[in-house]
């Protein structure tokens, strides 16, 4: 459902090779050095970042012109993904519009999609009053309203502690299937990619490697990933 | 861990600066209290000049505010080759001298200036901006740069995550305006406002040059002609009680809006906007240009004026007036890194609401306006010595509490990173004292302090407030004989020294600035 033919992303004198190609409701981990081009991948996927070179297909369709506002994508981002002024309920609703003029029954969705990530009780607080992980989860509902094709998650839980990074995962895994999404996530962490995603890439040295079963590849790393681990 | 314990030496310098500043700020106003005859009340004229004061400074305000918004809009999201070169150009007013963007702005708008000319030329008359537009002009002149560059980097630090966001989640530029930007101008707006609003009740020289009359005096302005023409002491101190607390009541709103601004900083990259529609561009670019002129054509015109002026009319006033002004600026310059000094490494090791409050007392500078400080200074000279006869060495000291606020604010800072940085290593290895000072906490604070001494030295170049009080005939600083040669009509030769003027004050601040970089390790 997503494939990079031949791509060239640069950011000033930065430059990437990426020729990958994803099936609907693939997992993908992407891991790799600081600086070796692990979001660029990321902004690529999402428009924030137009192709050097090379073609961009998404459920074969070209994307190489379309804005950020026409993909079928929702990105997490490590910080910021709520606006600080908003509550927690319209945070979540800009996800069905971003007028915020919302129908009974957007309510209602509002209402359901926050349940599901365990935040029924905080509704009407504001990003500042809440932890890290829950603000996460309130991204995570909007996410889950969005309903988008793929999932993009630029390290949204590196500053959690270990369990809850886990828990968070375990959800975002389960908003996956719910919503038949493909998912493309950058880590740091190894065990992460185990724990979520089917398969990993090795983003460095000016490329991203071919997707392998994640188990495999830390069990018999090459060497760029040798030379990260 | 153990508390350090402050050195009695540190905490006994840091409570003395206190003391000067509170004497020079609250001190001169007690004795403005004690001379004033309340009784008398205000005249008619007070009255007229109160509400002139009041009704530049928030049309001075509103214009630089309500312009600065779509300028800024348009310098953060357009890209042009020069676009560093106008933000530059923004921060010029701020060291440039009163007195010299005053000549600029005459020889653009002025009776014989460019805009006049060029209206005589197509048979249209003339324009006079003597009084309220004249006073307002030059304060847009001097504040809708400050007011931009606050908004640029209000703008700038909008998270780019969030631009990226109202994209995804198909804002329109209506959504986008309401949920981001009107966020941030809702936050730094009103600081400005107030900010912009307090500079312009306090700014003396513009309303000497180009205001005056019954119809255009501020409070100041009647404070000096009280002063100087009645020599009426218990009216100029009634007038400056008045300033006072007007300038308290708004520093203190604009203290206490400029708190609390809520954008975690993002992680950064640049923003990449959607693409503009091109009446949105052309919009952009008219405005940048207009913008441009209105601040550079004035500059260009003191250089160009300057020349010729030096060229045909060297007025013999000028080199002591010059050596004066020279003489004030670098003995202020180092009153005031002394004091900044001595009162941040005191401030820097307080905790809690006394921090708050000594910080609070540090900024008192802003509040009391250097020409109210003059004047209580004067009132209390006067029993004493004939204030005349101590014209430079006031000039010196005001300008030096005026600008510590400016120091603080650069160097507070630089002393927390210090502390933070290599405080428990200095610990460690036992290094106290001088060796202290001079190995581990001067380079670190060397470039805030050349760059504050820089800021301070140009600006008690510039000044002219508290030197008009005081000064004699003979005994002129280079501002104030500027501005007697304006009165004397000799606009050649003023516009001559205003070059010098203008020079000397940049070439002091890049001077001090440039020795505090100068083989600077960090």
């Amino acid at each position: 459902m997503l494939r990079f033919e031949k791509a060239l992303l640069r950011r000033g004198t930065f430059a990437l090779n990426v020729d990958l190609e994803l099936a609907k409701g693939d997992r993908l981990a992407l891991i790799g050095p600081s600086g070796g081009g692990k979001s660029s991948v990321l902004d690529a996927v999402a428009g924030f970042l137009p192709l050097g070179e090379g073609r961009l297909e998404i459920n074969g369709q070209d994307m190489n012109d379309a804005q950020p506002a026409t993909r079928p994508v929702t990105f997490l981002f490590q910080e910021h993904n709520l606006f600080p002024h908003l509550t927690v309920a319209q945070n979540v609703g800009l996800g069905i519009r971003p007028n915020l003029r919302l129908s009974a029954e957007d309510h209602q969705r509002v209402t359901k999609a926050l349940a599901e990530v365990d935040l029924s009780d905080h509704p009407h607080k504001l990003p500042r009053e809440l932890s890290g992980g829950q603000r996460q989860r309130v991204a995570l509902a909007r996410a889950l309203l969005r309903d988008k094709p793929l999932l993009l998650l630029d390290e949204p839980f590196a500053a959690l502690g270990p369990a809850l990074r886990r828990e968070m995962l375990d959800l975002v895994a389960r908003i996956c299937e719910e919503t038949t999404a493909t998912l493309i996530m950058v880590t740091h962490q190894p065990e992460d990619a185990a724990r979520i995603a089917g398969l990993t890439s090795v983003v460095a040295d000016g490329s991203v490697s071919q997707p392998l079963l994640t188990e495999e590849l830390f069990k018999n790393p090459p060497p760029t990933l040798k030379a990260y681990l | 861990m153990a508390r350090r314990t402050q050195p009695v030496i540190l905490r006994f310098a840091g409570l003395t600066a206190l003391l000067l500043v509170l004497g020079f700020t609250l001190g001169t106003a007690g004795a403005l209290f004690l001379a004033a005859e309340p009784g008398r009340g205000l005249a008619r004229s007070d009255w007229s000049a109160l509400r002139f004061t009041l009704v530049q400074a928030s049309l001075s305000a509103v214009i630089s505010v309500v312009v600065a918004v779509p300028l800024a809009r348009a310098l953060v999201r357009q890209s042009f080759p020069g676009r560093s070169l106008v933000l530059t150009l923004l921060g010029a007013p701020f060291l440039l001298p009163v007195i010299v963007a005053v000549l600029g702005l005459l020889a653009v708008w002025g009776r014989s200036g460019l805009v006049s000319t060029g209206l005589l030329a197509i048979g249209a008359e003339r324009i006079d901006i003597y009084g309220l537009w004249g006073v307002v002009l030059a304060h847009v002149f001097f504040n809708l740069p400050l007011v931009t560059r606050i908004l640029v980097q209000g703008w700038m630090a909008i998270p780019a995550e969030q631009f990226k966001l109202a994209e995804q989640l198909q804002f329109s530029p209506a959504d986008m305006f309401r949920h981001l930007e009107m966020q941030m101008l809702r936050q730094s707006l009103p600081g400005a406002f107030t900010l912009v609003f307090l500079l312009c009740m306090t700014s003396f020289a513009v309303a000497l040059a180009l205001g005056g009359g019954p119809r255009a005096t501020t409070l100041e302005l009647a404070i000096y002609q009280a002063l100087r023409f009645d020599f009426d002491l218990a009216h100029a101190a009634m007038l400056a009680g008045v300033q006072f607390g007007l300038c308290c009541l708004v520093a203190a709103v604009a203290m206490f809006l400029s708190l609390g601004v809520d954008f975690g900083a993002g992680l950064g990259g640049p923003v990449r906007h959607k693409s503009l529609r091109s009446s949105q561009t052309l919009m952009d670019r008219t405005l940048i240009v207009a913008a441009v002129a209105f601040l550079g054509l004035p500059l260009l015109m003191v250089v160009v004026r300057g020349i010729t002026g030096l060229i045909a009319d060297l007025p013999d006033g000028m080199g002591p007036a010059t050596l004066r002004s020279l003489g004030v600026a670098l003995i202020s310059a180092l009153v005031s890194l002394g004091f900044a000094l001595v009162l941040a490494a005191w401030l820097d090791r307080l905790r809690g609401p006394r921090r708050w409050g000594a910080e609070v007392i540090g900024y008192l500078g802003i509040a009391a306006s250097p020409f109210v400080m003059g004047t209580g200074l004067f009132i209390l000279l006067n029993p004493v010595i004939s204030p005349f006869s101590v014209s430079l060495p006031v000039t010196a000291a005001v300008n030096a509490v005026i600008s510590l606020p400016f120091s603080l604010r650069v160097l507070l800072p630089a002393f927390a990173q210090l502390r933070q940085s290599h405080g428990r290593l200095g610990d460690s290895l036992g290094m106290s004292g001088w060796s202290r000072f001079r190995l581990i906490s001067w380079p670190v604070l060397r470039r805030p302090a050349g760059f504050a001494t820089g800021l301070a030295a140009a600006l008690s170049m510039g000044d002219l407030g508290v030197i008009a009080l005081f000064a004699p005939t003979r005994g002129e600083t280079l501002p104030l004989y500027i501005y007697s040669l304006m009165g004397a009509y000799r606009m050649e030769a003023a516009a001559g020294a205003a070059l010098v003027l203008l020079v000397s004050s940049l070439a002091l601040f890049w001077l001090f600035d440039r020795g505090g970089r100068l083989n600077a390790a960090v």
